[in-house]
């Protein structure tokens, strides 16, 4: 169970609109933690911060150096904040993403996802709201979490919560060899060997790191894949963009961008919703090659899940088609040809025409060489091609199929079975479950003791119980008694 | 004859202690304190409140089987040899009996690491018992009385007295009931089976009636015994005799040495003829027939029930243990059954070693009344009635050192009562005991209880080593530790601080000498300073290793070197472990009003209701421990809780 005063974090702001969000930390050590992945151009740092004031700066990833997001940090110390704890409001600029990257990273420097409901939970036990509130604090409470509950029931069908109970019970069968080791060593028991149990721990292992590498195409489910669709003008990236919002019309929901000139549709392939960033190089006619344009698109790429990269089948491809390329070559991408329809003698691949009608998967590199462009400034070989008209409409499936492919059925979550996790609490756990289990197989390796090994086995199936249900000792000494031959 | 001679004087017992004992004269049958059931749980109870200065009497319905050892002669083993020393330090008694009374004495799992090292002991049976009656007949301020409880006599929801089988009354202002096995106790052999509370007793029934009619649940459990053999029918040359450690460990902080002779136990099998004479005898036992109704426990099964449920075993081990010095009989510790008398014999003598054994008492098993333990609470004080206290096997558990554990914190809380204090309540991640009994009053429990090792979240912090550093001050503070033995385990914790600080401070430079002696035990030469500490840290050091190149000045005894050695080598884990029960500790002290009504909470469902007014825990970290309540709810009742707190203090 949780305690009641370690530091707690959680995005505060709803998800999916508009390009602000906060990610509040409340606890004793907010500010100490923050200060971790708070980068300052002055040299400031939170804690040397003047209460109830706001710093400038960037949120990086401590390990890797990495700029995650320019942001704004409020730092309001005990008592006179929300929570009457020490809060730190960290206000991203960048959209969805950099709010969830700083929340991971402040998680993986160990604060705990909030509950629902937590920070009003802390205010009134720390006595900053007054009794006569305390009703609506128990219906927050109980209403975030129906909230959740009820997404949580949405989880694909409960896969993941098979998926969840099939590891359990695998560390479970690795525990109570352990724990019937120790308990019962008076008794004759037939237990799994020592190779035996590092196998199976390893397996174990990269089942559930396989389900934290899915974490992406899950989260793809829940909150949709940001996707950019880019290109020179005039290469139809509107219509595109229309037509396959048109053959999805009923769940089109056209909304204004707010603070930034970029317009997200949604349209759904196969119950995987995408949210189509339309840069503004789409509507107005910005040329690629002004600075304004090139800079948006590069935004556009670098904000997206997936990158559309148009090309146009009826002119031969130039240098700046293969900027573009080179550009998309480490997101997951999309070379669209499109106007397949009035394709030039110049742009042609070479087995187009034997009416296999799918996407055509060729790598862009083939499409640059064709036009007599230099092939290492085109891309790489990785990046999927698909030819669609937008005027007829030909293509749109293999485009939408090739879309889908690319969120679901990337190697990354192959043998997780089609479990895909799409809650970062959920995220969290597996990764922490993975922590312990690694900790168990080195320890165990190592000849430690087993009931060191055990500690690390026990919070392994402690965090993967966080996401199904509780855990209890009984479950184990259960499968010991129904398992071995105890007593003599 | 030369004239009177004090009869208690030739028990060389100090009469000065007496003294006041011996003026008291009672107007009327009035006490302090009443002890239903001299077992184990009663004996602790007993001897923790007379020590007390409280005026207590204990009910036995036969003062010959003081403190009977009724099934293995045995005390210890995993988890419970760890109960033995925390009773030990807490100032209870059983470790001392059994030091004084054990025939062979072993540390168990020492191939393992040290947190779940346990001791266990072969005891004599007959000393075991005629030293705790000894230690309870000298016991100034307790009366010792061979009487049946009938009736507990409560009015106004408080305990008055009891009323026992000659009609009499007895007053007093708290009772503990410790009837074991006894209420309503149906011995099964065979399809036979009669009354008893143990073979060749009498059951406890009008008691069992009385605790209903004062609106307790109780349910219905069963447990077994196997038959004991007469050693003068055993071969056994043909068996593995099983030595104990020399010398032997003893249990108690207090005890210098063992005196008693050791003795072995011996080793043989079941085999696929004992398997065969079980399966033909199935359709005579009273257990696969259905007249078992009372559940049993499932890991201590009988025979039958090990050959049914795990067929392909092809053997199943048997340890013959001593019954005593100076008897003939041997306890079959292995072959627990209810089958028929006939079945018995033939599966015996189907055994390596034993085929002209004779058994001298049959194997049997036994149904017994349990009161549902969630009745309780923490201070095992019956919720509702004020003054009622159970401990032992009543409360659904097994084992001697369970019951012993439960008396002696009955004891405890009587105690505190009657002075007006708060109840002791040990923390899970203090003592197997803090385990034993928030687990009982928590969740229950379906099948006769026992502890394990993983019952406790903090294996690493509750070893047999340091029972004492967790528990005597507790039990100094009750008053049952005496200062003396107090303060020396004040200079032991002290010493062991010292020496970790020296081994922190003291580096070792690589030299030939310190390198060829690191390779000859299987570790790293080193290559540039390290501390001592660095170096035990190592699988392959122990403390004689360091003694070697580098004696403490302290002068430490083994025992202190041992627990330095512990607290150095698994320190990571062992501060780990204290961080985890750090935050359990703040949910603990987030205490819930008695009588609490959930119900007037929006929010919780009604079977979180109906469960939370089962249990009526006392802490928000109890109520986080029950079985089928959610985080959410949790943090529902925490809300209510606070109000309900605020509203105390500032009444609108």
């Amino acid at each position: 169970m949780n305690c009641l005063d370690d530091t707690i974090a959680a995005i505060s702001t709803p998800i999916g609109e508009g390009g602000i969000g906060i990610v509040r930390l409340s606890g004793s050590n907010s500010i100490t933690i923050a200060d971790h992945i708070f980068f300052s151009p002055k040299g400031k740092n939170l804690k040397d911060t003047k209460s109830h004031t706001i710093v400038y700066g960037f949120i990086i990833n401590p390990t890797t150096g990495e700029r995650i997001d320019e942001v704004l940090v409020s730092v309001m110390k005990a008592p006179r904040t929300y929570t009457m704890e020490d809060v730190v409001e960290i206000n991203c600029h960048g959209g969805i993403l950099p709010l969830r990257t700083t929340l991971r990273l402040l998680l993986d420097k160990g604060v705990r996802l909030a509950e629902p409901g937590e920070f009003t939970k802390r205010a009134f036990l720390n006595g900053r709201i007054d009794l006569s509130r305390a009703e609506a604090v128990i219906d927050v409470i109980r209403s975030k979490t129906e909230q959740s509950e009820r997404l949580a029931f949405q989880h694909l069908e409960g896969r993941l919560s098979v998926k969840i109970t099939d590891l359990r019970n695998n560390i479970t069968d690795i525990c109570i060899h352990i724990e019937a080791h120790i308990d019962f060593p008076e008794d004759e028991l037939e237990l799994m060997t020592r190779t035996e149990i590092i196998n199976s721990m390893s397996e174990i292992e990269t089942e559930l790191s396989n389900l934290s590498k899915g974490y992406n195409e899950g989260r793809f489910f829940r909150e949709g894949v940001s996707t950019a669709i880019v290109g020179k003008p005039n290469v139809g990236k509107s219509s595109i963009l229309n037509a396959l919002l048109q053959r999805d019309k009923a769940i089109v929901t056209g909304m204004p961008g707010t603070t930034r000139d970029i317009i997200e549709d949604y349209l759904n392939i196969d119950g995987l919703p995408l949210r189509v960033i339309d840069t503004a190089g789409i509507r107005e006619s910005y040329d690629l090659a002004e600075v304004e344009g090139v800079r948006r698109t590069l935004r556009a790429i670098e904000d997206a899940d997936v990158v559309l990269a148009i090309l146009d089948a009826s002119r031969p491809i130039d240098e700046a088609d293969a900027e573009l390329m080179k550009k998309v070559k480490d997101k997951k991408a999309i070379a669209v040809i499109n106007k397949s329809d009035i394709e030039s003698a110049k742009f042609k691949f070479p087995d187009d025409t034997n009416g296999k009608g799918d996407a055509a998967w060729r790598s862009g590199a083939e499409a640059a060489e064709k036009s007599h462009i230099d092939t290492s400034a085109s891309c790489c070989d990785t990046v999927p091609v698909v030819k669609v008209s937008a005027l007829k409409g030909d293509g749109l499936d293999e485009l939408k199929n090739a879309i889908y492919s690319l969120c679901i059925s990337s190697s990354d979550i192959i043998g997780t079975e089609g479990v895909i996790i799409t809650n970062m609490r959920h995220k969290h756990s597996i990764d922490r479950a993975l922590e312990s289990l690694r900790e168990a197989s080195e320890t165990f390796e190592n000849g430690e003791p087993f009931e060191v090994v055990a500690i690390s086995l026990r919070e392994s199936l402690h965090h993967l119980g966080e996401i199904i249900g509780v855990v209890t000792t009984e479950d184990i000494l259960d499968r010991i008694f129904s398992d071995f031959c105890i007593g003599k | 004859m030369t004239g009177f001679e004090d009869p208690i004087k030739l028990l060389n017992i100090s009469l000065e202690s007496l003294t006041p004992y011996r003026l008291m004269h009672k107007e009327q049958d009035c006490y302090d304190v009443i002890v239903i059931g001299a077992g184990h749980a009663g004996c602790e109870a007993a001897l923790c409140t007379a020590r007390s200065g409280l005026n207590t009497c204990i009910f036995t319905t036969n003062l010959d089987t003081i403190a009977q050892l009724s099934c293995n002669p045995a005390i210890g083993g995993l988890a419970k040899g760890h109960i033995v020393r925390e009773i030990d330090a807490l100032g209870g008694e059983m470790a001392k009996i059994t030091d004084r009374s054990g025939i062979q004495f072993r540390m168990l799992n020492l191939s393992r690491g040290p947190a779940v090292w346990s001791l266990r002991a072969q005891v004599d049976r007959v000393l075991y018992r005629l030293n705790m009656a000894q230690c309870l007949e000298r016991q100034k301020n307790l009366t010792i009385r061979q009487d049946i409880v009938e009736e507990i006599v409560v009015e106004g929801g408080k305990v008055k007295g009891v009323v026992t089988s000659l009609g009499t009354f007895s007053a007093s202002k708290a009772i503990i009931v410790t009837t074991g096995t006894f209420l309503k106790g149906l011995i099964h052999i065979g399809l036979a089976n009669f009354q008893a509370g143990r073979a060749g007793e009498f059951p406890s029934i009008g008691l069992s009636d009385s605790l209903r009619k004062l609106g307790l649940k109780l349910g219905r459990l069963k447990t077994g015994t196997p038959p004991r053999l007469d050693a003068k029918t055993i071969d056994f040359s043909k068996t593995t005799p099983q030595h104990g450690d020399d010398p032997p460990p003893p249990f108690s902080y207090s005890t210098e040495e063992i005196t008693n002779p050791q003795i072995p136990c011996y080793i043989t099998y079941t085999n696929k003829k004992t398997h065969n004479i079980i399966m033909e005898g199935l359709d005579r036992s009273p257990l696969y027939g259905g007249r078992i109704k009372g559940i049993g426990p499932r890991y201590c099964p009988s025979i039958e029930d090990k050959v049914v449920r795990f067929s392909d075993k092809e053997r199943h081990q048997i340890s013959l243990e001593p019954e005593g010095l100076e008897t003939i009989e041997y306890y079959a510790n292995g072959i627990s059954t209810s089958l028929p008398y006939d079945v018995q014999i033939r599966l015996v003598r189907s055994i390596e070693g034993l085929e002209d054994a004779n058994i001298m008492r049959p194997a049997y098993a036994i149904e017994y009344d349990f009161v549902y333990p969630t009745q309780l609470r923490h201070s095992l004080e019956i919720k509702g009635i004020d003054g009622l206290f159970l401990a032992g096997q009543i409360n659904g558990t097994s084992g001697y050192e369970e019951a012993s554990a439960q008396g002696l914190m009955a004891g405890i809380n009587v105690v505190l009562k009657l002075r007006d204090k708060d109840p002791l309540v040990i923390r899970r991640d203090e003592a197997y005991i803090g385990v034993l009994i928030d687990d009982l009053v928590t969740k229950g429990t379906a099948e006769p209880y026992r502890m394990f090792t993983s019952r406790a979240e903090y294996r690493l912090l509750l070893r047999h080593d340091n029972a004492d550093f967790r528990l005597m001050e507790k039990g100094h503070k009750i008053g049952l530790v005496s200062d003396a033995a107090y303060e020396k385990v004040k200079e032991k914790k002290r010493m062991m601080n010292e020496e970790i600080k020296r081994l922190k401070g003291v580096r070792v430079k690589p030299s030939d000498k310190i390198n060829e002696a690191l390779s000859t035990i299987g570790t790293s030469p080193i290559r540039e300073e390290a501390s001592l500490e660095n170096l035990l840290r190592r699988p392959e050091i122990k403390y004689g290793f360091i003694r070697r190149f580098s004696p403490s000045p302290y002068g430490l005894t083994s025992e202190v070197e041992g627990i330095v050695e512990i607290n150095v080598k698994y320190n990571g884990y062992i501060e780990r472990q204290v961080k985890m029960a750090d935050r359990l500790k703040k949910l603990e002290s987030k205490k819930i009003p008695l009588d609490f009504d959930y119900r007037s909470i929006q929010g919780l469902s009604k079977e979180v209701v109906e469960k939370l007014l089962e249990i009526q825990p006392e802490t928000i970290g109890q109520a986080g421990r029950m079985p089928g309540i959610t985080p959410a709810a949790i943090s529902i009742i925490l809300v209510a809780v606070e109000r309900y707190w605020r509203q105390i203090k500032s009444p609108c």
